[in-house]
């Protein structure tokens, strides 16, 4: 790398009285703009949150929890993101391991596929499920003849969700587990250790913190799913109403206080998932992108 | 020239989670995708062109692509200066900011749809103060711009934040002792270099936005023919057991969404290009 022009001559660019006026002035202006944007689109929105549940009161706020379908959809949201967020990591790591510790043909085709539900509107997500179990849909006849409800009921919500967040574990863990290249699990393989052990012996300890915020985020995207699970869930109150459904249910009540209650528990769980990716970053000490 | 199907390797277990990919991809995305277009196949062209062309569903592309067009480029303009600010700058409280700004990918949207309809209304912490202005946020045009503003910001700020750290300070340095002012330097070195990453993530962005739901319909207002984006018209006639019609306008827009997603990767790949070319 060529050497740049020397230290005295920048120096007295630097100093030039000019030229620091004119800086200071731009980096004021940057940081203005920068915190005021954000003041207004993200700050005041994240306050705003936590004011509304908590304007009449921390009793009232307690209260709202009380609330056998608020109590409902807690527990609904819980059961599906613990049927999905399983199901996924374990796709998420066979996906990256088929990706990153083989060379085949078609490999940027189904990179690109596994990325598809990232593109693809929550909406139609949720309305793909509508199409194939719904009752008009191509197996809608035949479930209804054998008594399987899907669509309206737990397993169209776990599908629609599965379908949201399948792409999360997988994204994380390509780039890095491509990074660390195949030289230790070959030398593994050659001194006699099986697939398996390869894997959680020499494979799982590099990978483990890109895995943690991965299933992290699958998870938080799963319980704070909105778009796809209002198409198949049918908003029947305390039986088919994730968290995210209920508040709009209380919202459109104008149960104000209750609909920011249940919207700062899922509030909380953002902040815990950038806390524990802060983590991640931290202690890899390697920046994310 | 053929290549193999698969280059050699000692590593056990292609196979089996190759396999296991492709058929959990197939079962959970592909099938379900491909049912919708067969759907969409079983209408007449006839039917197809009306429920696609109805006026209704013309003014929600209207505004579901207009608005999404105008808050990738509010994000291209903030995402950068953001971006600058978090790099180039020294400031406290520059670290929390800097996470914080995962924030929309993290936060449910029905919780940024309801906060920020809350907070724009006109009643609200900053929509009272702009209400005597004549400036309407929440139930209009304008608050459906400003909830796919947020949602799109943390694409660009974080395609942007590596390209700018990969800015040659050095180069920049000899520009100015050579007599170029800062908008040169701005215009000839910096821009540049962030131009792809800033289109990536613009597409993003916009990629993203059209496809947005959850943030929306509660800052919309919801009217035909004014506030109504194509997702909830979809929505709508699922409601009234229109599957064809809103298998349909789903087909519109998964094909939308396939042209963005190969923007995307070109873009990607001409990003790659071009730094290569810029003699590193």
């Amino acid at each position: 790398m060529a050497s740049g022009p020397s230290k005295a001559l920048l120096a007295e660019i630097a100093s030039r009285p000019g030229r620091t006026i004119a800086s200071t002035l731009v980096k004021s202006l940057f940081i203005t703009v920068s915190l005021g944007f954000l003041a207004a689109l993200l700050f005041a929105p994240l306050a705003i949150v936590f004011a509304t549940a908590l304007e009449k009161g921390v009793v009232l706020y307690f209260a709202s929890f009380k609330d056998s379908d608020t109590l409902a959809a807690i527990r609904l949201t819980l059961t599906v993101a613990a049927i999905v967020v399983p199901v996924n990591t374990l796709f998420g790591v066979a996906a990256a391991w088929s990706i990153a510790k083989f060379e085949f043909r078609g490999k940027s085709i189904l990179i690109t596929l596994i990325d598809l539900p990232i593109a693809v509107s929550p909406v139609i997500s949720g309305l793909v499920y509508v199409l194939l179990f719904g009752m008009q849909g191509w197996f809608g006849l035949w479930l209804q003849e054998n008594d399987i409800s899907i669509i309206f009921a737990l397993p169209g919500i776990v599908l629609a969700t599965m379908f949201v967040t399948f792409p999360y574990v997988a994204r994380e863990l390509i780039p890095l587990m491509q990074q660390m290249g195949n030289d230790e699990e070959e030398a593994a393989i050659t001194l006699g250790a099986g697939g398996l052990m390869t894997f959680f012996h020499v494979t799982l300890p590099k990978i483990r913190w890109g895995l943690v915020y991965g299933v992290i985020l699958c998870n938080a995207r799963a319980m704070g799913e909105f778009g796809a699970v209002s198409v198949v869930s049918g908003h029947i109150r305390g039986l088919t109403t994730t968290m995210p459904l209920h508040v709009e249910i209380l919202y459109n009540e104008y149960n104000f206080v209750g609909a920011f209650a249940v919207a700062s528990l899922l509030t909380l769980l953002a902040v815990v998932t950038l806390v524990i990716k802060s983590l991640v970053e931290w202690r890899t000490g390697y920046q994310r992108h | 020239m053929s290549r193999p199907i698969r280059t050699p390797s000692i590593l056990p277990g292609f196979g089996l989670t190759l396999g296991f990919t492709t058929f959990f991809l197939g079962a959970i995305v592909l099938i379900p995708l491909t049912a919708l277009v067969m759907k969409t196949a079983t209408m007449g062209w006839r039917d197809f062109l009306d429920v696609v062309f109805d006026p209704r569903a013309l003014a929600s592309y209207r505004l579901s692509f207009g608005a999404s067009l105008l808050a990738a480029t509010l994000n291209g303009v903030f995402g950068f200066i953001i971006a600058w600010t978090l790099v180039r700058y020294e400031f406290p409280g520059r670290k929390l900011i800097d996470a914080l700004i995962d924030m929309p990918f993290a936060l449910p949207t029905a919780v940024s749809g309801i906060a920020l309809t809350a907070v724009f209304a006109e009643n609200g912490w900053i929509g009272q103060h702009i209400a005597p202005f004549g400036i309407k946020v929440a139930y209009t045009w304008i608050g459906v711009v400003v909830a796919l503003t947020l949602i799109g910001l943390p694409f660009v700020v974080r395609s942007v934040q590596p390209a700018l750290l990969e800015v040659q300070r050095d180069l920049e340095d000899a520009a100015e002792t050579l007599g170029a002012g800062r908008f040169t330097i701005f215009r000839r070195i910096i821009f540049p270099t962030v131009m792809p990453a800033l289109a990536t993530g613009f597409t993003m962005a916009f990629a993203r936005a059209v496809g947005e739901y959850g943030s929306v319909i509660f800052i919309a207002g919801n009217l035909p023919m004014k506030t109504e984006i194509t997702p909830l018209l979809i929505v709508i006639k699922l409601e009234q057991f229109d599957y064809a019609g809103a298998a349909a306008l789903g087909f519109v827009m998964l094909l939308m969404s396939f042209i963005m997603l190969l923007s995307i990767n070109l873009l990607q790949t001409w990003g790659r290009r071009h730094v290569v070319a810029a003699g590193r």
